[in-house]
């Protein structure tokens, strides 16, 4: 009950006293805003990254072939950027070969859900019929392919491929609506069932079309497409064996890419199979292993940093949060000095030491939230245009936010603390006397 | 008549044990029987503020005994202190001491506040408290924006607020006008006489201690008189002001 009367007597103080009220606030209003600007500026930084992330595959591992003396800890995505490679070239025994997909399966069963092996048939192949054509990129896919991210195709008409069209090496393919829009003027269902030529280094190979998808220009590849719809490159998919028997692939793979089952054991499974496989299929070359990557390590670290950048500039941020507190503490001190007479005449109405001091540190902490509730507001605000500006989608730091709430609070407590404790150990007399 | 304060050989000392150690009180008895407008009349420097802040209870005497409306002030730890000025004494300041930026009616309402009141119950005793005292009409005002006779009548309804055994006045017309001062003095004979409530003033004007039933004169540290008035209250006389009347 006194709690309550003191909270409309504070806030009653607040608004009598409004530019000292506002100046002893600008230290917590402008540490709070910080902290809460930067720390949702981080959030919005880490949720884009995350979801960048989630779309390159987290559940991938990506096995490849480097040289024995490669110790590099995190390779991540630019493998062979500025590693030069000691000892000989690649041989084609030093390749991952398709068996192996199979023994790794078989070996991890209920581990791995799939792994997905890509043959790069051509960079652009080109399809003709008169005066219209179509660009192409040929790759044969394997059956894993398609539950992975990359592979994630939205069919528009027709079908994808069936279990039996990975063994029996039929021409068939799936091509992309951009491609029906050049050759079948749009017409999906029109491409159903119709033999393509394409041109792949001077050489015709034709294909029958079973499948139409949607080509999400948003994925990689779309950023460095041609200006024109018209003249962009899209994929045409082959099923793996086709591929392999069109491009005569015996050597293997330098990467595969594993599909773990479970995304709690990425990095664990990552180990055994590098493991494995350099134990079963390396273990007598002298100059190549196999070695993983995968996405979760690479989030981890940079999640890692991310956190550790945005707490250490928190953290100065911080500061000002503390002299934030003393310029508190100061204008407390200041308020009970000229509040002397009216501590002495409520303790002689029978106000005890202790209701005095609820009274003093009620008030501080009232100036401590009002201060942190207005720089709340003005740091979400901050964090929203901040992370607008760098180009991320706003994510509020909720943890942050109850943090800074507790935290200037706290500071209410803290640096009132002393000054009403003072006030209630006022002698009434000379309290009373006070001029 | 029951006393409420017995004060018995009240002495109080500054300084205890330092070389300028200084005997203010030294040794007063005297007591105050229940429903008497009694007032302490000395000059400045007699005393008297000392001895009202040990009866107010806001200060222990260094030597002697004190009881309060059967209480023992002396025995008494710094809450129950608390409670006592709460419950059994209102104050009544030179200065009025309102708390300032606070209506009226909060400040009636304040020592129900720290005695723990309920919230409708103490907005009616105030509000019947400052009808009592013609402030009715202005509860709602702030300290500033009252005169000081307003004022001082607000302060008396505060002091009324716990019901106390004792209404303790400062110089309460010190700082006011003769005509405002005497509407002042006319409210604590009605509460003396119509609700037989135990006033004790502290002045050091005589023709206001001659109004009172009970004057005790304190000069040095020491009683110097005591006398009952047997006609106590406000008895304008054709003489001119500057002479006060005295009845014997």
């Amino acid at each position: 009950m006194l709690i309550l009367e003191n909270v409309m007597l504070a806030l009653a103080g607040l608004k009598a006293n409004k530019t000292r009220a506002v100046l002893t606030m600008l230290g917590i209003i402008i540490g709070i805003a910080s902290v809460i600007a930067i720390m949702t500026i981080g959030n919005s930084i880490k949720g884009e990254f995350s979801s960048f992330a989630d779309s390159m595959g987290a559940d991938q591992i990506t096995l490849y072939v480097t040289s024995k003396s490669d110790d590099r800890e995190d390779p991540y995505m630019f493998m062979d950027m500025g590693f030069e490679r000691k000892g000989r070239e690649m041989q084609k025994s030093d390749y991952m070969k398709t068996e192996y997909t199979e023994d790794l399966k078989e070996h991890f069963a209920g581990r791995i859900s799939g792994i997905s092996l890509v043959e790069e048939v051509a960079e652009k192949g080109t399809s003709k019929n008169g005066s219209l054509y179509a660009y192409v990129k040929v790759r044969g896919l394997s059956k894993d392919c398609f539950n992975t991210n990359d592979y994630d195709l939205k069919m528009l008409s027709g079908r994808g491929f069936y279990d039996r069209d990975y063994v029996d090496g039929k021409k068939i393919c799936i091509v992309s609506d951009y491609y029906c829009n050049n050759m079948f003027g749009g017409d999906t269902d029109a491409a159903l069932g119709k033999k393509i030529s394409v041109v792949i280094d001077k050489k015709y190979y034709s294909y029958t079309i079973v499948g139409v998808y949607k080509y999400d220009n948003t994925k990689a590849g779309g950023m460095f497409s041609a200006s024109s719809a018209k003249d962009t490159i899209t994929d045409l998919y082959l099923p793996f064996l086709t591929a392999i028997k069109q491009t005569h692939n015996t050597s293997g793979y330098s990467s595969i890419s594993v599909k773990a089952a479970d995304l709690n054991e990425i990095e664990p499974l990552a180990n055994d199979i590098v493991e494995y496989v350099n134990e079963k299929f390396y273990r007598n070359n002298d100059h190549y292993k196999v070695k993983s990557y995968t996405m979760t390590s690479f989030i981890e670290e940079y999640m890692g940093q991310l956190s550790s950048v945005s707490i250490a500039i928190s953290a100065i941020a911080g500061i000002s949060l503390l002299v934030g507190g003393i310029g508190v503490m100061n204008i407390m001190l200041v308020s009970i000095t000229e509040r002397t007479r009216e501590i002495g005449t409520r303790k002689a109405l029978g106000a005890t030491n202790n209701s005095i001091r609820i009274q003093f540190i009620v008030e501080s902490i009232v100036l401590c939230v009002v201060g942190g509730i207005i720089g709340m507001t003005l740091g979400i605000a901050i964090g929203m245009v901040g992370s607008k500006l760098m180009g991320a989608k706003a994510s509020i730091s909720v943890l942050s936010i109850l943090v800074s709430f507790g935290f200037s609070a706290f500071i209410g407590i803290f640096f009132g603390y002393y000054p009403a404790n003072k006030a209630a150990k006022m002698n009434p007399i000379d309290a009373l006397r006070y001029e | 008549m029951a006393e409420i304060i017995h004060l018995e050989n009240i002495i109080k000392r500054f300084y205890v044990g330092q070389p300028n150690e200084l005997e203010i009180l030294h040794g007063i008895s005297l007591s105050v029987e229940e429903g008497v407008f009694a007032s302490i009349v000395g000059a400045s420097g007699s005393g008297k503020s000392t001895l009202m802040n040990i009866i107010g209870a806001l200060d222990k005497p260094t030597e002697g005994s004190y009881t309060l409306d059967g209480v023992d002030i002396i025995a008494a730890r710094d809450e129950e202190l608390s409670a006592i000025r709460n419950r059994k004494i209102g104050f009544v300041f030179q200065t009025y001491n309102l708390i300032s930026r606070t209506s009226a009616l909060k400040n009636v309402e304040m020592p129900m506040l720290y005695k723990g009141v309920r919230k409708k119950e103490r907005r009616e005793r105030a509000q019947m408290l400052l009808e009592m005292v013609g402030m009715k009409e202005r509860m709602s005002h702030t300290p500033d924006e009252l005169s000081g006779g307003q004022k001082q009548r607000v302060a008396i309804a505060r002091a009324m607020a716990c019901d106390p055994a004792i209404i303790l006045a400062d110089e309460p017309t010190g700082a006011l006008d003769s005509k405002t001062g005497r509407t002042v003095m006319d409210i604590f004979h009605k509460l003396n006489q119509e609700q037989g409530k135990t006033i004790v003033l502290i002045t050091h004007a005589p023709e206001l201690a001659e109004e009172t039933g009970r004057i005790i004169t304190i000069s040095d540290g020491n009683i110097t008189g005591e006398r009952i008035n047997p006609n106590p209250g406000y008895h304008p006389s054709s003489a001119s002001d500057d002479e006060p009347e005295i009845q014997f």
